[in-house]
């Protein structure tokens, strides 16, 4: 740890002020003492690579949504019925999951609920093997990566070849990475590294142009497009009332995934229905404005049903995987909220912690606050006890979301459950125990404060305290920390103003 | 008041008082307070939030007054939105937090909105930009006010600058919990503050400046630091 302290000085006598503290305590390396985000956050605050790429990406995201939702004049209406709808939605999920379902066999697609990702993996290994498949191709879904579909099909089947197709999933693949933001995938990543990646798999270097790296993953992906046996998706929404898949992107991807192989599976998490076509008006116009800051995606896609008698294109065999993994015990809590994301990445953008840190400091599938949300609900507080306190609780994040899921409310909430479940550590504890029995008692309280200024006085230096030990490190490592006044205000009110 | 103004700026305090009794508002201060509850409640201590939380509604609803005064969005925010939010499920608390928030101001929603006054004819010569703290900004929509009386001193630039939506990286227990964020999130916001030129740093609450300024001492910058209320009262640094 570089020293800077010069023991014997003492500004509280007057003498002249020497030259003030302006050194960062912090020990280099990470700190051991806590685990988790904060050691992830700390690398990741220290590559400026890495802050660089996430500036470029979040400013241009925010910027783009902003121009875009500030020229709908009904953004704000659209906003309060996404919530309703998401609301209704949830009170009656069953029932929608049903007619989804009782939509999608009319048609002749098959349905599938599943309880986790172990039933979405052995549902689609089977179909595969039963298929005969070796190429699978996938466009980019989030459900998916949820469950880590891709490596545990690959250990679980051998043989089985998948590939994502989406630009910056594909590049994460082949990098053996896993996405950083939930629309951006690889915003983490600098055009040298994509260079890097995609020269390695071409086995020869490729220029770091845009033209010549996009080329090379046109002809590349194209292969793979043809040959595939099934195509999976994930959904964006889905329609109760009439059993139709909305999948969007901005490289069209989805459609050759859909339309090629003969086989199409979808992976969509339960909470991504709608009752109503109608309803789509009104996500579809939100949800590129708050992700990409598009009034539209390049590409909306409407699968209602496999093929039909007649029909030129569309999978021969459709297959709808409902997955639940967690999401149903959210119905009827208090957290129920986090089931109306639709996964737009707005909260990701716009959030101060996110814009420092990138996705991967979350250590999850999902990061920024609604990784921090969903994290925790879906896979328990032991996963991610760090999670809900990476958050300043500024609310940047619940004013960004275009279905206004109270974000920092949920935070605050879990930050309550860890409390309740006794997660939250005996030293907090302790803490906040002294901290209620001191401030119900206002002759405490004066007696604290008191003592406060007489402990502090060694430890003053100019008009600040000196970095400390212990947990106020924390603070005092990289930041000057006031001293406690001379006389509190309740004394001067007393002697007069 | 806030429990850090009392403790740390109590010179805030003092400016409140003073720029209330020039407008003619006849200032109480119950000195049975003590905090809000906030740190408790933010860190899930809702038990104990709620226990420091019972305490301040016994000793503001004692008193006859016709509002609340807070020269801190966030601790009025904690009164108006998180009292009703903490005592959700408890029906005789929540009323009492529901009628008790309608009395609680911010300063200078206060002053702007209930007095009327949008300029307080002091002069404060500098380049200044001011930074909303969140729960001001978001929770309780109190922007424009604090911008507009700051216009409105004499001499005072008031600077736009970037980002300046972001939050300050304090966030309670936050800035110790995760220091490393926290002080980054600082370093963003100081960034921006050099980039625009200013030499004076203005907020409606302490709790982000103490951050802000601790971290803008430690980087060796001497940008004075003023809470909007020191920046209003036209006695502030005089004597005493």
């Amino acid at each position: 740890m570089p020293k800077t302290e010069r023991p014997g000085e003492n500004v509280e006598t007057g003498k002249p002020a020497r030259k003030r503290e302006t050194e960062d305590h912090r020990p280099e390396g990470l700190r051991s003492r806590v685990e988790g985000f904060n050691d992830r956050a700390r690398k990741a605050v220290a590559d400026e690579q890495l802050h660089d790429s996430i500036e470029l990406f979040t400013h241009k995201s925010v910027a783009g949504r902003n121009a875009v939702l500030n020229a709908l004049p009904e953004a704000p209406e659209l906003r309060e019925r996404a919530y309703r709808i998401k609301q209704e939605t949830m009170a009656n999920l069953d029932r929608y999951l049903e007619q989804m379902a009782d939509a999608i066999e009319a048609r002749g697609g098959n349905v599938f609920f599943a309880g986790d990702g172990e039933d979405v993996v052995s549902y689609i290994g089977d179909l595969a093997q039963r298929k005969g498949a070796k190429v699978i191709t996938k466009s980019k879904s989030m459900a998916t990566e949820e469950i880590e579909l891709n490596r545990r099909l690959e250990e679980d089947y051998a043989g089985l070849e998948i590939v994502e197709t989406d630009l910056g999933e594909w590049i994460a693949q082949l990098a053996g990475d896993t996405p950083s933001h939930i629309v951006g995938p690889i915003l983490h990543m600098n055009r040298r590294r994509i260079t890097e990646v995609l020269s390695r798999t071409a086995g020869e270097g490729l220029p770091p142009d845009v033209e010549a790296l996009g080329s090379f993953a046109r002809r590349r992906l194209r292969e793979k497009f043809l040959t595939a046996d099934i195509g999976i998706t994930g959904a964006n929404f889905g329609v109760a009332e009439t059993g139709t898949v909305v999948t969007v992107t901005n490289e069209g991807n989805a459609r050759l995934v859909t339309s090629v192989p003969p086989v199409h599976v979808v992976v969509m998490g339960i909470e991504k229905l709608v009752p109503r076509f109608t309803d789509l008006s009104v996500f579809v116009r939100l949800l590129a404005r708050s992700g990409t800051g598009q009034k539209l995606t390049v590409y909306t896609n409407f699968i209602t049903g496999p093929r039909a008698a007649g029909e030129l294109d569309g999978a021969e065999e459709l297959h709808l995987i409902l997955m639940d993994n967690g999401r149903s015990k959210l119905l009827g809590t208090e957290f129920e909220e986090a089931l109306y994301c639709i996964r737009c990445g707005a909260c990701l953008n716009v959030c101060p912690v996110y814009r420092q840190t990138g996705g991967h400091a979350y250590g999850s599938t999902y990061s920024g606050p609604i990784g921090a949300v969903i994290t925790p609900l879906l896979k328990g507080h032991e996963e991610a006890k760090d999670l809900p306190h990476a958050s300043s609780l500024c609310g940047a994040c619940w004013e960004a979301c275009p279905v206004g899921i109270p974000l920092h409310d949920l935070l605050l909430k879990l930050r309550n459950q860890q409390v309740e479940e006794g997660l939250a550590g005996k030293a907090q504890e302790i803490a906040f125990k002294g901290f209620e029995s001191t401030m119900k008692r206002p002759a405490l309280y004066n007696i604290s404060s008191r003592a406060g200024r007489l402990a502090q006085k060694p430890l003053l230096r100019d008009d600040s305290v000196r970095p400390l030990p212990g947990p106020l490190s924390a603070w005092t490592d990289s930041r000057d920390l006031p001293p406690l006044a001379e006389k509190p205000f309740r004394e001067l009110w007393k002697e007069g103003i | 008041m806030p429990c850090y103004v009392d403790q740390i700026n109590p010179q805030v305090g003092v400016s409140v008082v003073r720029v209330l009794r020039r407008l003619g508002v006849e200032v109480i201060y119950p000195e049975g307070q003590t905090c809000c509850g906030q740190p408790a409640f933010n860190s899930g201590f809702f038990d104990e939030a709620r226990a420091v939380g019972r305490r301040f509604l016994d000793v503001f609803e004692g008193e006859r007054s016709d509002y609340i005064v807070c020269p801190s969005g966030s601790c009025t925010t904690m009164v108006s939105h998180y009292y009703p939010f903490i005592f959700g499920d408890l029906p005789v608390e929540r009323e009492r937090s529901e009628v008790l928030a309608e009395r609680v101001r911010e300063f200078s929603d206060f002053v702007v909105n209930v007095m009327g006054v949008k300029d307080l004819g002091v002069r404060r010569e500098g380049k200044a930009v001011f930074h909303c703290g969140c729960h001001q900004r978001r929770e309780l929509g109190v922007l424009e006010e604090p911008r507009g009386l700051l216009s409105n001193v004499g001499g005072l630039d008031l600077l736009d600058w970037e980002n300046e939506e972001l939050c300050c990286g304090f966030g309670g227990t936050f800035a110790v919990k995760m220091p490393d964020v926290s002080t980054a999130m600082a370093d963003e916001k100081i960034k921006a503050l050099d980039k625009s030129g200013a030499d004076t740093l203005i907020s409606g609450d302490s709790s982000c400046l103490m951050h802000l300024e601790g971290r803008l001492r430690r980087t060796g910058h001497n940008t004075r630091v003023l809470h909007l209320a020191q920046v209003l009262d036209a006695e502030d640094g005089k004597a005493g």
